[in-house]
């Protein structure tokens, strides 16, 4: 049977249903954020630790252009190397039956047993036979996009040559997680695959009897990674290495890591936020439950309730709080944690998922959350336990109001009465006021940042692909080539400018400092594939001279006058040095860009050509499409205007989920602060505003002071709230720093504007929905009782 | 401003079958006005007697603009009271209105001046807050919040506040209820200082049948009527009036 305390309780908490609530999904948030992020990253390391070691994910890789088998050994035998599993490698054109434009692949060989490293699973049908020239195995998500079955063929230039292949089976691997097709920014499952070719048809379409052109090593427990880096350096670079790297840089493994640290970071920084508010509003509405049942308090305690029978009251009341917030965060969570598994599905390519036992997570989140709001109790139930029923029962001292410097002030500015109940109002609780403005800049802050993080995927996406690589596509040769490209590929039909490219693989010097990269060298005067200054103005290539991108020059310690040193790696050998002639903006990968002809002066050779870019005349690109499909020569052909709109359309849908989810939890939060601290204003001044009716005023002269501390906070909020929302854009611009890609602080004013509005929005709603408690208040009824 | 000039030959206030019936329902009935008529001269201080219940509150809260009545009707001046819209009562009360009640509420964050000032700033013709403050005798705590000043204190504060703007009438529901002999007598000189000073109509509240001695008039209440109306001969100073 509920004892008549307890009965107290649930009453209580039904009469402050709409506060109860408010807090609770603050809590809820907080609850449900930290389940989904560190479910997620529990579950994502689990699946990777699995998924790397059943399949034997290599450690180190390489590539060189041609070295014969015999290097192997020599890999294999350096100190801390476990495994060493040599491959051939090689991009293919793609001619889809279902599809008009060119497609593109990276063949790799498969070993007969499939291999000791990198192993890919099977999803569908048979491993080609070793034996077979024309049977390949398709990574799934390609032949899903593409509607393939085991059985199916398609065609495949190889090497300037046309073939037929078979699909006998769909794949997956650890090692294409996420994959990239070639100078794009995000997985292209229908225009771009992996494909699985038998090892001695590999090694036959690609010259490559005898020899290999890529390397995957896996190493012992106590092995040094960058020695035995070195040391494969060393060994392949005769037979043109273009330097080896580990597993932070390979792409699929890089991306899942990125995407770790975002949801580690969420984790870490959130839910702290949500819980620290909860904590403050049930702090602050136990705080005046107290105040307003002194003499309940007074009468419990004269009938022999003991102190800490009614400490543990007040306690019990945050905790039914808590356990609802923890219900919403636990069930929001668990659904979160579904669609964040299909978001994932949707990007990454995971064979299965390991979801570990998650009980402990769920525990763990609920006992931070009930902890929250019992600190957040604690003070309350304390001042209720202590109070002596004699004091309790006599009514309580008005609050003791002090003039103070601000008074001058307010005089001098002739500011109405009502203004200086609002400002002392403030003054008077210090403490509460600085908590709630606190509370409602977190709201601001999350939308900047926000906000934030879509404009600057915008100018992300403008700087690549609207004022640097403004061509329609993008032809990569298989081989280098002489000028006599670029005119042949001008008779193509529908191209309407070419503008030739020369990727050269090096390694750039500065003292002990030094990076592995290509560099790109064009015409002077190219109008399609651009260089940018720093402040995004087009800047030409130098005559002489090397332009680095910003990240690259700062990687070097390099500054514009500097030499660096170049050295060549790759086919050509040997060290030229050219002075730095600009710093340009990039923000996807590293850039080192020369004049073609300057090039070719320091190599001692004729211009030559790797790439195309071309501007295409949209009317006649089926006819060139046709004719790409037949070209020899070609290893990729990136349709940029196909990327242009797959990104922007994926960037759309992800900027409408992230803002609804931004939104609502920014507006959780401000509604949340705005409504309990305008319900406890009005419980807090219900008299006075009421005589303050009966001398004459009208009830929207009187919500005016309802809602001016309300208002007054609110406002403070905004600019505390840009400052902690550019500041958490920073933390994250800084976060987000890799050789892949990174991210430019970009706080416009609109982003600023938004927030506010937004946040404002709710404050407004919330007190509102208080005014609207106001308006029915009985006038005569509150003045006539002793508070 | 509502113009309602005052008039000698005419009553302030003026009821007609003024009735007001609480519950109903599912409720029992309460009669809290039973059919009142009645008219109050212009400038006059009339002490409303009754036990609790009887009505007075009532007739002053539907008089003053804070309630409506069930039926019957209400005058002040030739304004018909009991048809009057809720913000019509608001422009009523702030134009012509004066409130003191039992428990003084005053703003608790605002000193004496400043409670005056609230009223002041929004009247058409107020008085100065140190004036109406000096007229209560609290010219030497013009600058003190409510905390630090006495009940008395605090009561005046309330007085001056509803007289600031030189209202037509005062209604003051037990003024010095929560006072003591010698403070609530300094309340009710400060009511009798408006009251001959700027002949504004006064009405009071009271379980003290001593404060009648000092009213031009008394109405006694009995279950919602008026059960007995005295006009005194001979009224005594406030100052003589004792409990």
């Amino acid at each position: 049977m509920l004892h008549a305390l307890d009965r107290k309780l649930v009453r209580d908490l039904w009469r402050l249903k709409a506060q109860v609530l408010a807090i609770a999904l603050v809590l809820g948030c907080g609850v449900a954020i930290f389940l989904t992020s560190l479910g997620m990253v529990r579950a994502l390391e689990a699946t990777l630790e699995d998924y790397y070691s059943r399949q034997h994910f290599a450690q180190v890789f390489a590539s060189a252009r041609r070295a014969p088998m015999s290097v192997l050994r020599d890999v294999a035998a350096i100190d801390g190397v476990r495994a060493a599993e040599a491959r051939v490698t090689g991009w293919v054109v793609l001619d889809l039956q279902r599809r008009a434009a060119p497609a593109s692949g990276r063949v790799l060989s498969l070993p007969a047993d499939g291999g000791v490293l990198n192993r890919p699973v099977l999803v569908d049908g048979r491993l080609p036979s070793p034996d077979a020239n024309t049977e390949v195995a398709v990574t799934d998500r390609f032949a899903r996009a593409n509607g393939f079955r085991p059985g199916d063929r398609f065609a495949a230039i190889v090497d300037g040559t046309r073939q037929q292949w078979t699909i006998t089976g769909t794949l997956r691997s650890p090692e294409f997680i996420y994959t990239l097709p070639p100078g794009g920014l995000m997985p292209d499952d229908e225009g771009f695959g992996i494909i699985w070719m038998p090892e001695r048809a590999a090694a036959a379409s690609f010259g490559m009897k005898g020899a290999f052109n890529d390397i995957s090593l896996a190493l012992r427990r106590d092995a040094n990674t960058q020695r035995v880096i070195d040391r494969l350096d060393a060994l392949l670079d005769e037979w043109g290495g273009t330097g080896a790297h580990d597993r932070e840089t390979q792409v699929s493994h890089s991306f899942i890591q990125a995407e770790l640290d975002q949801l580690r970071s969420m984790s870490a920084v959130l839910p702290p936020i949500f819980f620290g508010i909860a904590a403050f509003l049930v702090n602050m509405v136990l705080g005046r439950i107290v105040s307003l049942e002194r003499a309940e308090i007074g009468l419990l305690k004269a009938l022999g309730y003991r102190d800490w029978e009614i400490a543990l009251h007040y306690l019990m009341m945050a905790a039914l709080v808590a356990a609802l917030g923890i219900g919403i965060g636990w069930s929001a969570g668990a659904w979160l944690s579904e669609g964040m598994s299909q978001l994932y599905a949707r990007f990454f390519d995971f064979p299965w998922l390991v979801r570990p036992h998650d009980l402990d997570v769920y525990a763990l989140a609920g006992l931070i959350g009930l902890a929250s709001a019992a600190l957040g109790a604690l003070r309350a139930a304390w001042s209720a336990a202590r109070l002596a029923p004699a004091v309790a029962m006599a009514p309580p001292a008005p609050p003791r109001f002090r003039k103070g410097r601000l008074d001058a002030l307010a005089h001098a500015l002739r500011l109405p009465q009502t203004a200086m109940m609002v400002l002392r109002g403030v003054l008077r609780w210090p403490v509460r006021a600085g908590f709630t403005t606190l509370g409602l800049s977190l709201g601001v802050a999350i939308l900047v940042a926000s906000n934030f993080m879509l404009s600057s995927l915008d100018e992300v996406v403008d700087i690549a692909f609207f004022q640097s690589n403004r061509q329609h596509a993008s032809l990569i040769l298989a081989q280098e080539a002489g000028l006599e490209a670029v005119t042949a590929a001008r008779h193509l039909p529908g191209v309407m400018a070419v503008e030739p490219q020369f990727d050269l693989p090096v390694t750039l010097h500065n003292g002990a400092r030094s990076k592995k990269l290509a560099i790109t060298a064009r015409l002077p005067g190219g109008d399609l594939a651009r260089t940018l200054d720093i402040d995004g103005a087009p800047v030409p290539l130098p005559e002489q001279g090397i332009l680095l991108s910003e990240q690259l020059a700062r990687q070097l310690g390099l500054g514009v006058g500097d030499v660096v040193r170049v050295e060549l790696s790759g086919i050509r050998d040997g060290t030229f040095s050219v002075p730095i002639a600009a710093i340009t903006k990039q923000y996807i990968g590293l850039g080192a860009y020369m004049q073609l002809d300057a090039l070719a002066a320091h190599l001692r050779e004729a211009p030559r050509v790797t790439a195309l870019n071309l501007w295409i005349d949209m009317g006649q690109l089926p006819e060139l499409q046709a004719r790409l499909k037949e070209m020899p020569m070609l290893s990729t052909v990136v349709m940029l205007t196909d990327m242009r709109d797959s990104f922007q359309q994926t960037i759309s849908e992800n900027v409408r989920i992230t803002t609804v989810l931004f939104i609502t939890i920014s507006v959780l939060i401000t509604v949340g602060v705005a409504y309990n601290g305008a319900r406890i204003q009005l419980s807090e001044r219900a008299r006075e505003l009421a005589s303050l009716r009966i001398l004459g005023f009208t009830q929207a002269e009187v919500s005016s002071i309802l809602m001016g501390e309300t208002a007054l906070l609110a406002l403070v909020a905004q600019p505390l709230g840009w400052a902690i929302g550019a500041w958490i854009s920073w933390a994250m611009m800084t976060g987000f720093d890799s050789d892949l890609y990174r991210i430019p602080l970009v706080l416009t004013p609109a982003s600023f504007a938004k927030a506010s509005l937004v946040t404002l929005a709710a404050v407004a709603a919330s007190a509102l929905l208080v005014r609207r408690r106001l308006d029915r208040a009985d006038l005569v009824a509150v003045l006539k009782t002793r508070e | 401003m509502m113009q309602v000039a005052p008039d000698a030959d005419r009553p302030v206030f003026r009821t007609r079958g003024l009735t007001k019936v609480y519950g109903g329902g599912d409720m029992a009935e309460v009669r809290a006005l039973d059919g009142v008529d009645l008219d109050l001269p212009e400038g006059e201080m009339v002490v409303l007697l009754g036990p609790s219940g009887s009505g007075k509150s009532t007739l002053l809260n539907i008089i003053g603009g804070l309630d409506h009545a069930t039926s019957g009707q209400a005058w002040f001046r030739d304004a018909e009271l009991t048809a009057m819209t809720d913000r019509q009562l608001t422009r009523y009360r702030r134009d012509h209105v004066g409130f003191v009640f039992q428990f003084y509420n005053l703003v608790a964050s605002l000193t004496a001046r400043e409670n005056v000032a609230l009223v002041t700033d929004v009247a058409e013709n107020p008085m100065d807050p140190d004036e109406a403050l000096g007229l209560v005798g609290l010219s030497g705590r013009m600058d003190h919040f409510p905390a630090q000043m006495s009940g008395g204190e605090q009561q005046r504060v309330a007085i001056a506040r509803a007289i600031a703007k030189r209202p037509g009438v005062l209604l003051c529901d037990e003024p010095t209820g929560a006072l003591d002999s010698k403070t609530g007598t300094a309340v009710l000189a400060a009511l009798e200082e408006v009251n001959n000073r700027f002949g504004t109509t006064t009405l009071v509240i009271t379980h003290n049948a001593g404060i009648r001695k000092m009213a031009h008039r008394v109405i006694r209440f009995h279950d919602g009527r008026v059960a007995e109306i005295i006009e005194n001969e001979t009224r005594l100073p406030a100052s003589e009036i004792v409990w």
